[in-house]
């Protein structure tokens, strides 16, 4: 008990940093690429918590499977439910009108959301969700103020509140600035296990936004390498031919 | 020649008659000769010659990479993005031939300010290479071109933003500014029409100047030869057989030579390909990993690094058209570089305290400006941005009068080399 | 001071260069050339097609298309493929030992089951659509008809295993793509290897 108290004012201290408004400060995703069981738990958190509004467009199942070590069998088996095949794309089921009557707004297509707002916002987005009342959806975002989306992950971590700080400004109107957040009713998950949760679907998302990444970073060695080789020799010839000219 | 007949009998001879046969029809040894290797460059270029040769290297490679990826891409306003997606994962090697494209475009800016930086340098503007330098800067013209049509193509939220921006610049001008910017996007907006031209110009239209223009610009340096780092020309000092004292022969020594430039750029070119192809949201920006979305501006709209100079010139400015004009200036006024030096000497070694100066100021102004253009516009940056702006075109616009007042050093008759 | 030039070492140093340039370039090369190969997408809508043939009526016809081309599945009468037997004197290659099919179909029925045949439905000619003429004796196709396929562009004609009659523009027998039943009432096109 006592540990878990701790944990969880630890994990409160980074976010006291943060203010209210978007673009604030942001926690450190941490994610490793090349941690495959990694990447493994977060395409099954994905196809879990994750597909059924938002989908992933660009990415191919059998692709994926290859790339994160798991059989067709394993693939089909753990992360595909809906009857498609290991070639199809990942598409959610939401159908697009009926998601604007829903939310307001057709849930983006997650596929490049590590390259286009990085890994470290969507990182703080997943956790930064607190009770909002006057919000349709119950709940309120310190990354995306005003976001349509639901506390999805609510069942893991639980519900937070927000603890704000007051001053007023020189025109006398209230400032507040965000101080840390409560939890107010615990998930199934401590805070570290919801913050490795996170992590790994984080590190999903880091993967499918670049499947080539590996093998970009692997293929570049033997490059440089060979480049290397190259110029020393082309520089050897150099010096040569050049010791004619004085 | 005994030995010529003799090799005419084995095996050599069948290439040496080969090579005859195709010089009665076309000049092959003799344009070999002429512009490799029996054209003669002075033999002191130095690190800042290497840029000509890399910036042909990179334009080789855009066309290459370009026409791969128009082998995949689709110039439409439903499917480019997604296209662009399906290059970079389901094309093999698709993802490979993108960044080598996408890192080219700024590579080629890099290598092509080095290279006019050089022409500032050594004064390779001056007589008789007035029109190699404009033909230098109708390229840099058609470069800038090219990297504006072909940012839209990928369609993503940036492209988008930043062409909407750009070519309502045009609708500063007056009288004709609105109907221009609708005649440009051939559309009231930027739409799928205007994605469609932009393919056509960047894919077709623009390549074709580019090779035109660099072929044109190769053959007026041919005409009058190359500068060399210390201004001095060659050609007035000749041994007893023609050939320049300070000459040596293009091949072997400076393809040689070139070929350990080419290997050094590309072990630079390749970490970034491999290992940092997006530099940070520089070369590939953030916003465009987004598609676009006529109904949300990014954050920042800013250009492409290579062009924020010139951005942060036009956003100094307080009117739209008087900021269009000046940034407009900012790019012609190079135009004029031949006619408002009235330097006798080219080099920067020979010249006096006030041109070395001015010349760094302007480097430092170039460099201040791309920085400043890449920000939000604060009161801070904006008057920074208009501090800079005068030192930049102060570098020019006083030239005629600093250049001819100034106290150079004697030029010598023949170049300084330390053998390397 | 004019040293003498080493011509051996520049000339190895040169055959160096050359040689490991010459490599880089070949390398460089792959990428490009490989990209040509199809892609996943291609490779997403080659792949192989399931068919429910449940509905299929003995006697009926049913085409379906995988990788662009149209695929006939036949459901055989007994009748129907009675008339294979005795007219290989009027076939060019009666035995398929010229044709294209998996070694499963390298039989007089060229199937795996008899009720069902699976063919190419692209004449071996020029790549027409032949036509389906299963009734014996038709006349609009010519005397002594046993029933087959008939294509209606230059007039080739196969039997109802595809097999080629002489005499006619087509050089082989119909193709048959791979195929399996992975259960009795579906057929998967494309692919003879998936374990059921």
């Amino acid at each position: 008990m006592r540990t878990k108290l701790l944990a969880l004012l630890a994990a409160t201290i980074p976010l006291s940093a943060l203010a209210a408004g978007g673009s604030a400060h942001l926690e450190h995703a941490n994610n490793d690429v090349t941690n495959t069981a990694s990447l493994q738990r977060g395409a099954a958190n994905f196809v879990n918590y994750c597909l059924g509004c938002h989908s992933a467009q660009y990415v191919r199942y059998n692709r994926l499977a290859a790339d994160i070590g798991l059989t067709e069998e394993q693939l089909v088996e753990n992360l595909m439910f809906t009857g498609e095949r290991p070639h199809d794309t990942m598409r959610s089921a939401m159908n697009a009108d009926d998601a604007k009557r829903w939310f307001g707004v057709q849930p983006p297509d997650l596929t490049l959301i590590a390259r286009s707002r990085g890994t470290d916002y969507v990182y703080t987005f997943l956790r930064s969700f607190y009770l909002d009342p006057a919000k349709a959806t119950g709940v309120n975002n310190l990354a995306l103020p005003g976001t349509a989306m639901p506390h999805v992950l609510w069942t893991l971590q639980g519900y937070q509140e927000a603890v704000w700080e007051g001053e007023m400004d020189e025109q006398g109107v209230a400032q507040k600035h965000f101080k840390e957040f409560n939890l107010a009713s615990p998930g199934s998950m401590t805070a570290e296990e919801f913050d490795e949760f996170v992590r790994d679907t984080v590190n999903f998302l880091e993967y499918i936004a670049e499947p080539a990444q590996m093998q970009r970073r692997s293929l570049g060695f033997p490059v440089i390498a060979f480049l290397i080789v190259f110029t020393l020799i082309a520089w050897a010839l150099k010096k040569e031919f050049w010791k004619d000219v004085k | 020649m005994a030995s010529t007949s003799q090799s005419i009998k084995s095996g050599g001879g069948r290439l040496a008659a080969l090579t005859a046969w195709i010089d009665d029809r076309f000049p092959m040894t003799k344009l070999w000769k002429e512009q490799v290797s029996e054209y003669y460059a002075p033999k002191n270029m130095n690190f800042w010659y290497f840029f000509g040769s890399l910036s042909l290297l990179v334009l080789v490679l855009q066309i290459v990479t370009g026409i791969f990826l128009t082998m995949n891409y689709k110039p439409s306003a439903q499917e480019a993005f997604a296209s662009v997606e399906y290059i970079m994962r389901d094309v093999e090697w698709g993802w490979l031939i993108r960044y080598l494209h996408s890192t080219g475009a700024s590579a080629f800016f890099i290598v092509v300010y080095l290279h006019m930086f050089r022409a500032l340098l050594y004064g390779s503007y001056q007589k008789p290479r007035e029109l190699l330098w404009i033909f230098g800067m109708l390229i840099y013209l058609c470069l800038m071109a090219e990297a504006f049509f072909g940012y839209l193509l990928p369609w993503g939220n940036m492209s988008y933003w930043g062409a909407q921006v750009i070519v309502s610049l045009f609708g500063a001008i007056p009288y004709i500014g609105n109907a221009l910017t609708e005649w440009i996007r051939g559309d009231y907006f930027i739409s799928d029409v205007t994605l469609n031209r932009f393919f056509a110009l960047h894919v077709i239209a623009i390549p074709f100047a580019l090779v035109f223009l660099v072929v044109a610009h190769l053959m007026a340096l041919h005409e009058v030869g190359s500068n060399n780092p210390d201004g001095v020309d060659i050609k007035k000092v000749k041994g007893p057989d023609g050939i320049p004292l300070d000459g040596i022969p293009f091949h072997p020594y400076y393809t040689v030579k070139d070929i350990v430039g080419v290997g050094v750029f590309l072990i630079l070119f390749c970490l970034v390909v491999f290992f940092a192809p997006t530099m940070g949201g520089y070369f590939l920006e953030h916003a465009n990993f987004e598609p676009a979305n006529p109904l949300q501006t990014p954050e920042h709209i800013a250009p492409v690094w290579y062009f924020t100079p010139f951005y942060a010139i036009l956003r100094a400015v307080p009117n739209k058209l008087m900021g269009v004009a000046l940034m407009g200036a900012a790019v012609m006024i190079l135009f004029f570089l031949p006619w408002l030096d009235r330097g006798k000497v080219k080099s920067i070694r020979y010249r006096g305290p006030i041109f070395k100066f001015f010349l760094v100021a302007f480097a430092i102004s170039f460099v201040a400006l791309g920085f400043l253009g890449l920000q939000p516009p604060t009161p801070l940056y904006t008057n920074l941005a208009r501090l800079f702006t005068v030192v930049y075109f102060a570098f020019f616009l006083l030239m005629p009068w600093y250049s001819s007042i100034d106290r150079t050093k004697p030029v010598p008759t023949r170049v300084t080399y330390h053998a390397h | 001071m004019t040293e003498e030039v080493d011509a051996g070492r520049r000339h190895f140093l040169t055959v160096a260069t050359v040689a490991v340039g010459a490599v880089g370039a070949a390398f460089a090369a792959v990428p490009f050339l490989a990209s040509w190969k199809p892609s996943a997408r291609a490779k997403a809508l080659g792949a192989p097609v399931e068919v429910d043939i449940s509905k299929l009526e003995p006697g009926a016809m049913v085409k379906v298309e995988w990788r662009g081309k149209a695929i006939f599945i036949v459901n055989r009468t007994p009748q129907m493929l009675s008339t294979l037997a005795g007219i290989e004197d009027r076939l060019r290659d009666p035995d398929s030992n010229e044709s294209e099919q998996p070694e499963y179909a390298h039989n007089r029925d060229r199937s795996v089951k008899p009720e069902y045949l699976v063919l190419v439905g692209v004449c071996t000619h020029l790549g027409c659509a032949p036509l389906e003429k299963f009734t014996p004796g038709d006349a609009t196709v010519e005397a002594g008809w046993p029933g087959g396929f008939f294509c209606p562009c230059h007039g080739s004609k196969f039997d109802m295993s595809g097999r080629v009659f002489k005499d006619v523009p087509a050089p082989t027998n119909l193709p048959v793509p791979p195929y399996q039943f992975v259960s009795d009432t579906r057929i998967l096109i494309g692919s003879d290897t998936r374990s059921a």
